[in-house]
C-alpha cells in the first residue's frame, strides 16, 4: 500500500470570525483524479491553499507527498503544480512568453518538457505569440494549464479551472486531465459542475467547509436512499407543484426536461410507487405523465446530503 | 426627483461606510492646513551669524551685540579674518556674514564712512533675501539711533548672496525636484507593481514557484532602479540646459548619491506593498505617507529653519530632506563628500534597513 | 412580441462581433440565449439591454427601439448580472429601496413590495444585513427578486447561477418561472445546459450567428441528441455532428480585432484531439437512464 499523495486529518481554517473548513479529512492516492465537487463558498479554494502551502491551517495536519505544507514549504514548492481559481496569469505577456517565465523559474525550458505538455499546448501553439489577455476563456485555462504543469510536477492542484468556460471547452478540458492522469499524475480538481465529477476517480462533495462524501462517482450515486424516479409531463411547473403537495414526497427537483422525485417511502416497490403517484396526478388534472425509476447521480446525492439550501443562519456564524 | 434621490443616498451611504476613504478626506486636508499652515513660515528665526571683526571696539562690539539681542540671530563665531568664512558657509554653520572694515569705529569718529559688508547664504533665495534685509535694518537701526546731528554717517551694507548669485528660485527646486521625481518613479511605482500582482492573483504563482523572497523584491525593483536614475538624470539635464541651473560639484559624486536615494525610496515602495493589497490603497499609501511629507518637510521649497521646533525632528525621518541637502552641496556649493558624509551616512543607513526589513516583512504566504 | 430583432448586426473595425441575428421572444416566455464564450452573447445583450447601439439591422424590446428609444428599454426592464447586482456595502432594505427609487417607485409602493419580496424569499430576519454578508445563493435570489421589483414587462439575466449550489439553483429557476407564470418575458443565459432545458425556447449563438433556435425538444431531435449538452458539443464541432442541417460555421480565430468595450473573443477551435463525446455524460446528472452502462454496486460510500 503506497504512502498517499495527499493525506487530510480534521483540517481547520478560520478567517476571523468566519469558518471556512470545519474538520475535514480525506486521502488522495497516488495517480488519482480526485474532484473536489461544490458551489462557491464551500472552502475549496481554502482547501487548496492551505495544501499548495499559500495559507497555515487554523487546526489539524496535511500531507502532500509526504511533506507538511506548513514546515517544508520549499521543498514541496518546487514538487507542486498550482492552477489558482481565475485566470491568474500574465495578461500583457504572449503565451510564450507567459510559459517561458514558468518554464525558467523552476529551472527548465519549454523544449525541455515538451512532450509532457504536447497534448494540452499543440492546441494553443497556433497562438503563441498572442498575448494571453486577448485569448477566449478556454484558451486561457488550457494555457493555465501548461504553465502549471511546465515544471513537470508530481501533484497538480486545479482550483476551478472550467468555471466560466462554456461547455465544449469544459469537455475538451477533462478530456486533456484523462490524458495526463494516464502519465500517472496525481490530479486534484476543484469544481462546481455536478456533471464533471463523473470523469474523476473519486470525489469529494464539499459544502459550507464540510465534506458530505468521499466515494467514487458510481458509489455516491449507489449510497443515494429512496426510491428515485424520473418524471415528465407537460406544464412542469405546476407538475412541480403538484408532486411537492403529495404527501408521500420527499425531494420534487426539475432536471432538465424532467424531474426527479424521490420518495419518503424507502424500500416500499417502486411499481407501487409508480401507481400511487401516477392516480393522484391524475387527479389533479395532469394527463400523460411518463415515469420511471432512475439510479441517483451526483447531483442528486449532492442535494439529498447537503441539507436545507445554506440558510441564513450562516450569517448569524459570520458575525 | 426621487429618482435622482434614491441614487444621492446610496452614494452618501457608500461614502459613510468607507472608513478608510473617509479618513482621507477628512484628515487630509486637516494635515495639509496645519502642516502648510507651519511649513510656510515667512519669518526667518534662529539665523546662524558670522561676525568678522579685525579690530573690535566699542562701535563693532555695540553693533554686535544688538544683532544678537535681537533674537533673530545667533552669532556662532566670531572671526579676525575671513579666511573661514568660505569653510563655514559650506558646511552650512553660517548663514550670514558681517564683515566689519577694519578701524571702523575710527573711520567713524573721524566723520568718515565705514563699510559694513553683509554676505548672506542665498542657496535659498527667499530666506537669503529676509536674512540679508533683517541684518540691514538692525544696523540702520542702530545708525538711527546713534545718530549725532553733528556727524551723519551712512552705513552701506554691501551685500553679497552667495551660492546663487542671482536669486534664481528654480536653483532653489531642481535639487528637491530630481528627490521628488526619485521617490515617484521607486517608491510609488514599486508599490503599485507588487500589489498588481496581488490583485490579479499572478501573486499566488509567483509565491508557489520557488522564487525566493529575495528575487522577487529584487525583480521587481531593479527596473524601477533604473528607471529612477535614468529620469533623475534626465531632470538634471533638463534643468541644466533650459533654466541653466549650476552643477558646481562632482556629476559621478551626484549620480552615485541619487542612486542611494533611489534604494532608500524602492526599500520604502516594498514596504508599503507588504501592507497594501490593492493597487489604489499603494497609490495612497505611497502619496500620503511619503509625497507629501517629501513635498513639505524635505525642505523641497518650504525651508526647514523656518518650521517650528517640534516639526524639525519629523523632518529627519523623511529621506529626501537629507538628499536636499546634498543635491544642493553638490550643485550650487560644489561640496565634495567630506562636507557631507553625514547626510551620506543617514541615507546609506536609511537604505540598508528598509531594504532588510522589506525583506524580512515580505509575506511568503497569502496571510 | 416582446422582443423582435432583425438582422441586428454589431461591428468593432472590421470584426463582426454580433453578424444579423434575427429572432423573437413572445410575452411571458422564458428564452435561452445560450454559446460559447466569444460567440456575441454579451454583446447582443447590450444592444438589447439599451447599452450598445447596433452597427445595423433592427429590434425593438418591449416596443421601443434599440436606437432612438433607449431610455424606454432601460424603464421597461429589469436586469441582473452574476458579476455585479446588489451593492455589498448597503443592507437588504437599503438596497431594495435603491432600486426602487431609482426606478420611480412611490414610497408607499415600495413598502408592500419590500414586505412582499422579503416574506416571499424568508428574508425578514434578515433584512437589516449588509449584502455582503449572505451567501452567494441568498444574493442571487434577492438579486433577482430586486430586479423584478418595478414589475417589468421583460427581465434580462446574464448568468444568475453561476456557482451557486444545485439546491439553490433550482429554487432561482422556481422564481424564473414564478415570473413568466404571471406574465413577464425571461431572457436568459447560462452555462448550465441543464437549465437550458427549462426554458421554453433556446437560441445558441456561434461566431456572431445564430446557429440554432427553437425548443429544446426540437433541437434535440433536430441533432439527433439526448440532452442539450450534446446539441450545444454538436454544434460548436459540427466536424463530429452527422446532420447536414447543422448551419454553424467552425469558430474561426478573428484576428483579435477588438476594441475596449467588446468582450467578444472568438473561441478557438484547433483541437487536435477528437474530442470524445463521452457516454452519457450529461449534465442533468443523472447516471444513468434505463439500458445504458450499469452504475453497478459500488463500495460502499
Amino acid at each position: 500500500m503506497s504512502t498517499p499523495a495527499v493525506q487530510v486529518t480534521t483540517l481547520e481554517k478560520a478567517f476571523g470570525p468566519v469558518q471556512a473548513l470545519r474538520g475535514i479529512s480525506f486521502d488522495v492516492e497516488p495517480g488519482e483524479l480526485f474532484g473536489f465537487i461544490g458551489p462557491d463558498g464551500a472552502g475549496k479554494s481554502t482547501l487548496f491553499r492551505i495544501l499548495t502551502t499559500l495559507l497555515v491551517p487554523t487546526a489539524g495536519e496535511a500531507r502532500v507527498l509526504g511533506l507538511d505544507p506548513v514546515k517544508e514549504l520549499w521543498k514541496l514548492r518546487t514538487r507542486v503544480g498550482y492552477m489558482p481559481g481565475r485566470f491568474s496569469l500574465y495578461p500583457d505577456l504572449t503565451v510564450r512568453e507567459n510559459l517561458t517565465f514558468f518554464a525558467q523559474v523552476f529551472g527548465t525550458t519549454i523544449r525541455e518538457q515538451y512532450e509532457l505538455i504536447r497534448p494540452i499546448y499543440s492546441q494553443i501553439e497556433p497562438f503563441a505569440e498572442r498575448r494571453a489577455g486577448a485569448l477566449s476563456g478556454g484558451m486561457k485555462q488550457k494555457l493555465a494549464l501548461c504553465c502549471a504543469l511546465v515544471h513537470r510536477p508530481d501533484i497538480l492542484f486545479l482550483d476551478e479551472p472550467t468555471t466560466g468556460v462554456d461547455a465544449v471547452s469544459r469537455r475538451e478540458f477533462w478530456d486533456l486531465l484523462g490524458v495526463l492522469r494516464q502519465g500517472g499524475l496525481t490530479i486534484v480538481v476543484s469544481t462546481p459542475y455536478m456533471d464533471e465529477a463523473d470523469r474523476c476517480d473519486r470525489v469529494a462533495l464539499i459544502q459550507t467547509g464540510r465534506l458530505l462524501r468521499v466515494a467514487a462517482p458510481a458509489a455516491v450515486g449507489a449510497a443515494y436512499e429512496g426510491p428515485l424516479f424520473r418524471v415528465r409531463g407537460a406544464d412542469r411547473f405546476r407538475l412541480i407543484q403538484a408532486l411537492r403537495a403529495y404527501p408521500n414526497a420527499r425531494f420534487v427537483f426539475p432536471f432538465g426536461d424532467s424531474l426527479h422525485y424521490t420518495d419518503a417511502r424507502t424500500g416500499a416497490d417502486a411499481a407501487a410507487i409508480r401507481a400511487d403517484v401516477g392516480r393522484y396526478l391524475s387527479a389533479e388534472g395532469f394527463g400523460e405523465v411518463a415515469m420511471e425509476p432512475i439510479d441517483a447521480g451526483i447531483e442528486d446525492a449532492f442535494m439529498a446530503l447537503m441539507g436545507a439550501p445554506e440558510a441564513i443562519a450562516t450569517v448569524e456564524a459570520r458575525r | 426627483m426621487s429618482v435622482f434621490l434614491a441614487f444621492l443616498r446610496k452614494e452618501f451611504a457608500h461614502i459613510l461606510r468607507d472608513r478608510r476613504t473617509l479618513l482621507i478626506v477628512l484628515a487630509l486636508p486637516l494635515m495639509q492646513v496645519l502642516l502648510f499652515g507651519y511649513a510656510i513660515r515667512n519669518e526667518v528665526t534662529d539665523v546662524r551669524l558670522v561676525v568678522v571683526d579685525s579690530h573690535p571696539d566699542a562701535v563693532t562690539l555695540d553693533i554686535r551685540n544688538r544683532l544678537g539681542g535681537t533674537g533673530l540671530f545667533h552669532i556662532v563665531a566670531v572671526e579676525p579674518t575671513e579666511a573661514r568664512l568660505d569653510r563655514l558657509f559650506r558646511t552650512g554653520k553660517a548663514q550670514v556674514a558681517v564683515i566689519f572694515q577694519p578701524g571702523f569705529g575710527d573711520l567713524l569718529s573721524r566723520g568718515q564712512v565705514p563699510q559694513v559688508q553683509v554676505i548672506t547664504d542665498a542657496a535659498e533665495p527667499n530666506t537669503g533675501s529676509r536674512m540679508q534685509a533683517y541684518v540691514t535694518q538692525v544696523i540702520q537701526a542702530w545708525q538711527m539711533e546713534r545718530q549725532d546731528a553733528a556727524r551723519a554717517f551712512r552705513i552701506h551694507p554691501a551685500v553679497q548672496m552667495r551660492f546663487n548669485p542671482t536669486l534664481k528660485s528654480v536653483n532653489l527646486f531642481v535639487p528637491g525636484l530630481i528627490a521628488l521625481v526619485l521617490t515617484l518613479i521607486s517608491a510609488l511605482m514599486t508599490a503599485v507593481s507588487l500589489t498588481r500582482e496581488k490583485e490579479t492573483g499572478t501573486m499566488e504563482i509567483l509565491l508557489v514557484s520557488p522564487l525566493r523572497p529575495w528575487q522577487i523584491i529584487s525583480g521587481k525593483v531593479l527596473p524601477y532602479l533604473v528607471l529612477g536614475w535614468a529620469s533623475a538624470i534626465s531632470t538634471l539635464v533638463a534643468a541644466r540646459v533650459v533654466f541653466r541651473v549650476p552643477m558646481r560639484g562632482s556629476v559621478p559624486l551626484f549620480l552615485a548619491e541619487s542612486l542611494l536615494y533611489v534604494l532608500v525610496s524602492l526599500g520604502l515602495g516594498v514596504l508599503i506593498s507588504s501592507r497594501t493589497t490593492s493597487q489604489r490603497a499603494a497609490t495612497m499609501g505611497a502619496l500620503v505617507g511619503l509625497m507629501m511629507p517629501t513635498q513639505l518637510l524635505s525642505g523641497f521649497v518650504f525651508p526647514l529653519e523656518s518650521m517650528p521646533a517640534w516639526l524639525r525632528p519629523a523632518t529627519n525621518l523623511v529621506p529626501a530632506r537629507w538628499f536636499v541637502v546634498i543635491a544642493r552641496g553638490i550643485m550650487l556649493k560644489g561640496v565634495g563628500i567630506t562636507y557631507l558624509w553625514r547626510e551620506t551616512l543617514v541615507l546609506a543607513l536609511m537604505a540598508a534597513v528598509l531594504l532588510v526589513l522589506a525583506i524580512r516583512t515580505f509575506r511568503v504566504r497569502l496571510e | 412580441m416582446m422582443i423582435e430583432a432583425k438582422g441586428l448586426t454589431r461591428r468593432f473595425g472590421d470584426f463582426a462581433a454580433v453578424d444579423g441575428i434575427t429572432f423573437s421572444v413572445g410575452e411571458g416566455e422564458v428564452f435561452g440565449f445560450l454559446g460559447a464564450n466569444g460567440a456575441g452573447k454579451t454583446t447582443a445583450m447590450r444592444m438589447l439591454i439599451g447599452l450598445l447601439a447596433p452597427t445595423s439591422g433592427e429590434a425593438t424590446v418591449a416596443g421601443f427601439d434599440v436606437y432612438r428609444q433607449q431610455d424606454g428599454i432601460k424603464r421597461s426592464i429589469g436586469y441582473m448580472s452574476q458579476r455585479f447586482s446588489l451593492y455589498d456595502d448597503l443592507t437588504v432594505r437599503e438596497n431594495i429601496r435603491l432600486y426602487g427609487g431609482i426606478y420611480g417607485l412611490t414610497d408607499a409602493q415600495i413598502r408592500d413590495r419590500t414586505a412582499a419580496l422579503l416574506a416571499r424569499l424568508e428574508l425578514e430576519h434578515a433584512a437589516g444585513e449588509r449584502v455582503q454578508r449572505l451567501p452567494l445563493g441568498w444574493k442571487q435570489k434577492l438579486a433577482f427578486a430586486v430586479a423584478l421589483l418595478h414589475e417589468p414587462a421583460i427581465v434580462f439575466l446574464d448568468e444568475p447561477t453561476g456557482g451557486v449550489d444545485p439546491v439553490t439553483r433550482r429554487q432561482f429557476w422556481e422564481m424564473i418561472y414564478e415570473a413568466a407564470h404571471r406574465g413577464t418575458t425571461v431572457l436568459v443565459t447560462t452555462h448550465y445546459m441543464d437549465e437550458a432545458e427549462y426554458c421554453d425556447r433556446v437560441s445558441i449563438m456561434v461566431a456572431g450567428r445564430i446557429a440554432a433556435l427553437g425548443t429544446p425538444a426540437e433541437l434535440k431531435a433536430r441533432f439527433h441528441a439526448a440532452s442539450m449538452d450534446e446539441v450545444f458539443v454538436r454544434l460548436a464541432r459540427p466536424s463530429d455532428s452527422a446532420d447536414p442541417d447543422a448551419s454553424a460555421d467552425t469558430s474561426t480565430d478573428a484576428s483579435g480585432g477588438t476594441s475596449t468595450g467588446a468582450s467578444a473573443d472568438a473561441s478557438i477551435n484547433t483541437s487536435a484531439d477528437p474530442s470524445t463525446d463521452a457516454p452519457g455524460s450529461a449534465s442533468t446528472g443523472t447516471a444513468t437512464a434505463s439500458g445504458d452502462d450499469d452504475a453497478g454496486a459500488g463500495d460502499g460510500g
